[in-house]
């Protein structure tokens, strides 16, 4: 342990600011001036602001935000060989953690390692009480842990809230030769990118949570389903599990209890439906991921015919830490219906983006406004999109919407993946509607009818909008599409087109009206510019 | 088929991996992955030569192939543009991004520039929203807050033959 330590954030939002290039250069600067007695260099994953490349030094407690080597080099020979903190390029800890002076406290908990440890290195993640969980779940009964976990009221994370406790025990009652547990981190949803980051930086904290699914309903199993495109968490967690299997976490005899455990990483390639659990599951088996039909749901007959629990990283993430610090604990935290934190990643036009993990219950507009530092560049602030592309518009008059698992139902408001986008007066509404029922129409994999056409036909119709040749008409036909289509499709992607089309023209029909007289506010859909058609596979 | 001396060595280097993995089930996306990865994309002859030894029917290793995205029929790019079109890069104006590539390439979307070195590809959500808009060459290259301006240097850079100058 030396004296100073250095912790580089190189995450992939930082890595395009250079990260990686500058933290192979204070490695290098640190050699040449012999440094290294004295000051360790680790990379980590950071949360906050992507303004520039953040640097926490260690025990002075000071954060630096780079943006070039130069200013790297700077840090390295002011504070690093002389003890002379570099002002100019300090960042006010409220700016990275800005909890301290947000009305809403930040709570950590499925992020409470990323930025703090090594991710690479599994003795940083023991220290941090890592694996204890695992070791305490092992001396309980697996029903005492299943019901410890329904008693915490932990809710599925991807973004349909099923109580992870019933599913678990659904699993566990289900009778077979062999279990699955299924972690889906096929992290699609635009906008979405809190598992990336929760994979990157504390990926140990996944594969513990996993074991404990594991012992608790008897499955012997495991499979992360992962995005192809998301090197390093793929990097990251093999290199976790390669360290679990060497210190006996995983594989045979877990730590003298006779549990055995094996986990192995499966990677996604490129389709967006394979978010669905069904088709999540067929695509493991090897075939195209089309949806099956449910019932029978997977904790019946899941991945290859067997029992299956799958839940999403956030919400296996959380699991460790409700084994540890017990039921009550857990519940104490977010709302009683919705007890716990959400991850949520503020993208869009706010002055800080990024990723932030707040108790349930929190509002739209402390997130947006708290966190997110307000509406970038003086413009005003249009529309928020929340709960993923799936998710909600909704205008400013619900703003103070509290978020959790009962949002949707009592305000219209979808907490789904946890993504608020904040969308500000420059865009055009029937533009923004035409890109998210693209991305529907490509994704659609084709399985049934009514996803299929429908999404190609209200696509055809907002493409007319944005040139201005719809009709009154149109517009009651593009909303009754969306119902049939979400009425009669046959999976998720094609019964969930409705939420964030019909939000759009209820809550924004002025807009659509005005496109039916020709005129678009923001300026962005003219008679004669024709969007060029961008064809995909 | 006639097989070269270099289609040799790559077959072999499939063939090994497809030892290693081919009694594990489901196996079949991820010997793709590695032969794409190998051969850059997925020749009709690669697909069947994969059929037949995992002993599936050349109709299901298609079918496999054409429904992901990530798996090419057609030979890309020796770079490849991706552009991000999720909703979070498409309001910070990735559509102007991807329509500057397209023009200064003289290509349309999935067609590749006649001297082989750049295909331009719209693609769903790489997942660093909070870097809109963002741009991916290759596989590792990312660029975040990418303006219509930046795409001509970007594309110099790797005429020159990479992302550092």
């Amino acid at each position: 342990m030396t004296p100073i330590t250095v912790l580089i954030s190189v995450d992939s939002n930082s890595i395009l600011l250079g990260a990686r290039e500058f933290a192979n250069y204070m490695k290098d600067l640190i050699k040449e001036f012999n440094l290294d007695p004295i000051v360790t260099v680790l990379e980590t994953v950071s949360l906050g602001s992507y303004n520039g490349v953040v640097i926490h030094v260690l025990p002075d407690d000071v954060y630096y935000s780079v943006k070039s080597k130069e200013q790297v080099r700077k840090i390295v020979e002011e504070h690093l060989l002389k003890g002379r903190q570099v002002w100019d390029l300090m960042v006010n800890k409220e700016l990275i953690r800005p909890a301290e002076k947000f009305e809403v406290k930040e709570v950590r908990i499925v992020t409470r390692n990323i930025g703090v440890i090594d991710p690479r290195n599994i003795e940083e993640y023991i220290a941090r009480d890592g694996y204890f969980a695992l070791s305490k779940a092992l001396q309980m009964k697996p029903d005492e842990v299943i019901e410890e976990i329904k008693k915490s009221g932990l809710r599925g994370r991807g973004g349909a809230g099923f109580p992870t406790g019933l599913k678990w025990e659904f699993t566990a009652k289900a009778k077979a030769d062999q279990k699955y547990i299924v972690c889906n981190a096929d992290e699609g949803e635009p906008g979405t990118f809190k598992d990336r980051l929760i994979m990157e930086g504390d990926p140990h904290t996944v594969i513990e949570g996993m074991i404990i699914a594991g012992y608790a309903v008897g499955a012997t199993k495991g499979y992360i389903y992962i995005r192809g495109e998301y090197y390093n968490s793929v990097e990251n967690l093999r290199k976790a599990i390669q360290d679990a299997y060497e210190y006996g976490f995983l594989g045979e005899n877990i730590l003298g209890s006779g549990f055995s455990f094996d986990l192995t990483v499966r990677l996604g390639a490129g389709a967006y439906i394979c978010g669905e659990e069904t088709a999540l599951l067929e695509s493991i088996e090897g075939k195209s991921g089309r949806p099956r039909l449910k019932p029978p749901y997977p904790p019946q007959v899941g991945l290859f015919g067997k029992p299956t629990v799958i839940n999403n990283v956030e919400t296996i993430a959380n699991v460790p830490q409700i084994i540890l610090n017990g039921a009550d604990w857990y519940k104490s935290i977010g709302t009683p219906n919705s007890p716990g934190t959400k991850v949520f990643c503020l993208v869009g036009d706010v002055n800080r983006r990024g990723m932030v993990e707040l108790p349930m219950g929190v509002t739209v507009r402390q997130v947006l406004y708290g966190f997110g530092g307000g509406v970038r560049g003086g413009r005003e602030l249009k529309m928020v999109q929340t709960g993923g592309l799936a998710g909600t518009f909704i205008g400013l008059d619900k703003l103070d919407t509290p978020l959790d698992y009962d949002s949707m139902k009592n305000h219209g408001v979808s907490l789904g993946s946890g993504v608020i986008l904040a969308i500000d007066d420059s865009h055009c509404v029937v533009d923004i509607a035409l890109n998210v029922m693209e991305f529907f129409r490509h994704e659609s994999c084709g399985k049934c009818t009514p996803c299929r056409e429908g999404t190609r036909i209200a696509c055809e119709i907002l493409e007319r909008m944005t040139k201005f040749e719809g009709t009154a008409e149109d517009l009651d036909y593009l909303r009754k599409i969306a119902e049939v289509t979400a009425d009669t499709s046959f999976c998720g992607l094609g019964q969930s087109i409705n939420v964030p089309l019909l939000s759009l023209i209820d809550n924004f029909r002025e807009e659509f009206l005005e496109h039916i007289e020709k005129t678009c506010r923001a300026n962005v859909c003219k008679a004669v510019l024709k969007k060029p058609k961008v064809q995909t596979k | 088929m006639a097989v070269c001396e270099t289609h040799k060595e790559l077959y072999k280097e499939l063939d090994e991996f497809i030892e290693k993995v081919k009694d594990k089930p489901g196996i079949l996306i991820a010997v793709l992955h590695k032969a794409q990865e190998i051969f850059g994309w997925l020749p009709q002859e690669v697909q069947e030569y994969i059929a037949e030894k995992l002993g599936l029917p050349v109709s299901e290793v298609h079918g496999v192939v054409t429904f992901y995205n990530f798996f090419a029929t057609k030979p890309k790019g020796k770079n490849q543009i991706k552009i991000c079109l999720g909703t979070a890069c498409y309001v910070k104006g990735a559509d102007r991004v991807m329509e500057r590539f397209l023009e200064e390439l003289g290509v349309q979307a999935e067609e590749v520039t006649p001297d082989g070195l750049f295909s331009v590809h719209p693609v769903r959500c790489l997942g660093a929203c909070s870097m809109a808009p963002v741009v991916l060459v290759g596989e590792k290259d990312f660029y975040g807050k990418v303006t219509p301006d930046m795409v001509s240097k970007i594309i110099a850079a790797y005429r020159r033959g990479g992302r550092n100058e």
